[in-house]
């Protein structure tokens, strides 16, 4: 346990390092929110029907989307885990007292939590502050505000339970290139970032229900806006929870699978 | 302590001829060929003990440290070190060994050294009162003081290459596994390092098994060398032994009053000649070098003569030669 808290701890140090990188993520991202809620707002205006989702609701769920972008993004990665595989320091690693499923898990999450601190409180903050339709809103009750950072919370885990099978792959493939597209596009598409999944259309969303990836992103925001009953949503962080056991274990077993035939040449 | 029984290790590699067409084609159809990089490889080594494990270029010799690490899995054989499979019982196993690999690095590229310590004290649970007098120790004998607090990029490859040293031995190992430690070195790191193994090997009883193409290092450590070519074993002893078998030849320079004549020596083969200096190969078997100095004060007036030893590397080229490695 000692040993993940200072892999936390020195991810952490080092990822304040790059304020540089921060702040222009936040600006990316304002700029990036504001298109994509007046896209929103253009097609809400000429709707046919109710849409299934408010407009102020997909608001709450733009902002958060952006705020937290690195909890949610499948391509944010380490390039570093990447270099281990294919260079072949991963030797090292291989010399190490632990597992490397929680080692490296431990890598990745801090990674993200560190520029997640750097990241997330700018862009909250002047959230709250924009004029009425643009506002980030406060959550509808104080349980929907705790529901909402529980179930991020384990969204986070369950994003990178996911993405370890990204770097395992690499010990397959030796490219992180294809991969990353595959992982990437699929996950972020299934977890209603590139369109809200109550917009998708009905067959899509099926899928979507069925599949891991939503309950990284789309889950969390819709619970924070109210979209998601409270009731509703203490029974989805059981089933957040039920994922990330079983791709934790899953991804064990893979991991252990590949070091078997692992193979490392030269030097 | 270490003790290895019939090791084989064969890699399969893809291959295919350069040129678009044959790229193209070895996209459904690949070639593969196995090279059998360790054949049936068998020693065993005592505690306390420095072996120098030497071989040219692909003998296999980081594919043995790989193995007794625990990082690869070989095809047959056994290998018991400290009572451990090292690749079954990886994890309660490294804890008692500390790797280098020359050309590889295992710091923290970003944050200062120090950090990368810190934090392998804790994934090796090593208590605060155990690492202090540890750290304390590295950080002096390798001369450490004025680098530990850099970032890692910041370093020279000497410089990192005796923290990654420092590094691999923060949880006192009792054995360590050095791959070309001193691999793109200067003189003084070299000796640095050289001094710093001989002195955990004394006083702490570290067992080190180090390869190298730095005969150097070898005749600075090893008191025994195991040499494998084409993943064969094929000598296991000590260094002098080595020497005697080969290296009965000895070379004499000698510096003389001009003397315009060309002269033969008994039993020794001219190298060079100029009327000041001669250089002159003997065979120790067959006349005493003694002798061939007598000869040559006979003949002209000495002004100064210098003996060498056949050099190591003469003596590994000759052996690689001899084995057709």
């Amino acid at each position: 346990m000692k040993m993940y808290l200072a892999v936390l701890r020195l991810r952490l140090n080092m990822g304040m390092q790059y304020r540089a990188a921060a702040l222009a993520g936040v600006a990316t991202q304002f700029f990036w929110g504001f298109i994509i809620i007046m896209v929103f707002e253009a097609f809400y205006e000429h709707a046919a029907m109710t849409p299934p989702i408010s407009i102020k609701e997909l608001i709450q769920y733009i902002w958060l989307q952006q705020a937290f972008l690195v909890f949610v993004m499948m391509w944010f990665r380490d390039n570093e885990l990447f270099d281990l595989i294919t260079s072949g320091n991963i030797a090292y690693e291989l010399c190490r007292p632990s597992g490397l499923y929680g080692f490296w898990y431990a890598k990745l999450l801090a990674q993200r939590l560190s520029s997640a601190l750097l990241r997330c409180f700018p862009i909250l903050i002047v959230a709250f502050l924009l004029p009425k339709p643009y506002k980030l809103e406060p959550p509808p009750s104080i349980w929907a505000f705790l529901l909402f950072l529980s179930s991020l919370l384990l969204g986070l885990l369950l994003l990178v339970a996911i993405s370890m099978f990204l770097y395992i792959s690499v010990f397959i493939t030796l490219s992180p290139m294809g991969s990353l597209l595959v992982f990437g596009v699929l996950s972020e598409f299934f977890a209603g970032l590139v369109i809200p999944v109550p917009l998708m259309p009905v067959w899509l969303q099926k899928i979507a229900y069925v599949l891991p990836f939503r309950w990284t992103a789309d889950f969390p925001f819709r619970v924070y806006s109210g979209h998601i009953p409270e009731s509703e949503a203490v029974f989805g962080i059981f089933i957040q929870l039920a994922f990330l056991t079983v791709l934790v274990l899953l991804g064990r077993a893979a991991l252990n699978g590949v070091l078997k035939k692992v193979v490392v040449q030269g030097g | 302590m270490i003790h290895l029984e019939g090791i084989s290790k064969s890699y399969r590699i893809a291959k295919r001829q350069t040129g678009l067409r044959q790229a193209a084609k070895a996209l459904f159809y690949r070639d593969y060929t196995t090279i059998n990089a360790l054949k049936d490889i068998s020693f065993s080594i005592n505690q306390g003990e420095i072996v120098g494990y030497i071989g040219p270029n692909g003998a296999g010799k980081s594919t043995t440290i790989k193995i007794m690490s625990g990082i690869l899995v070989p095809d047959t054989g056994t290998c018991t070190i400290l009572g451990y499979t090292p690749w079954k019982d990886r994890t309660e196993y490294v804890k008692n060994i500390g790797v280098v690999f020359g050309q590889r690095s295992q710091l923290w590229w970003d944050v200062p050294v120090m950090d990368s310590f810190e934090l392998l004290k804790d994934i090796y649970k090593v208590p605060q009162q155990e690492y202090k007098p540890t750290i304390d120790l590295l950080i002096e004998t390798l001369d450490l003081q004025t680098i530990v607090h850099s970032p890692v990029r910041q370093l020279s490859l000497g410089q990192r290459m005796r923290c990654e040293i420092a590094a691999s031995l923060i949880h006192n190992p009792k054995i360590l596994f050095l791959d070309e430690p001193t691999i793109g070195l200067d003189a003084v790191s070299k000796i640095a390092v050289r001094q710093f193994i001989k002195t955990i090997n004394k006083e702490k009883g570290v067992t080190v098994i180090l390869t190298t193409h730095d005969m150097n290092d070898i005749e600075a450590l090893a008191d025994r060398v195991i040499l494998i070519g084409k993943g064969s074993l094929l000598y296991d002893g000590n260094l002098e032994e080595l020497r005697k078998h080969f290296g009965t030849s000895k070379i004499i320079t000698a510096d003389y009053a001009k003397n315009t004549v060309p002269f033969q020596i008994f039993g020794t083969a001219t190298l060079s000649w100029t009327p000041e200096r001669v250089v002159l190969s003997i065979d120790t078997e067959k006349v005493k070098t003694s002798e061939v100095i007598t000869q040559l004060s006979n003949k002209v007036e000495l002004l100064d003569v210098t003996i060498e030893s056949q050099p190591i590397e003469d003596i590994i080229v000759q052996l690689y030669k001899e084995y057709q490695i």
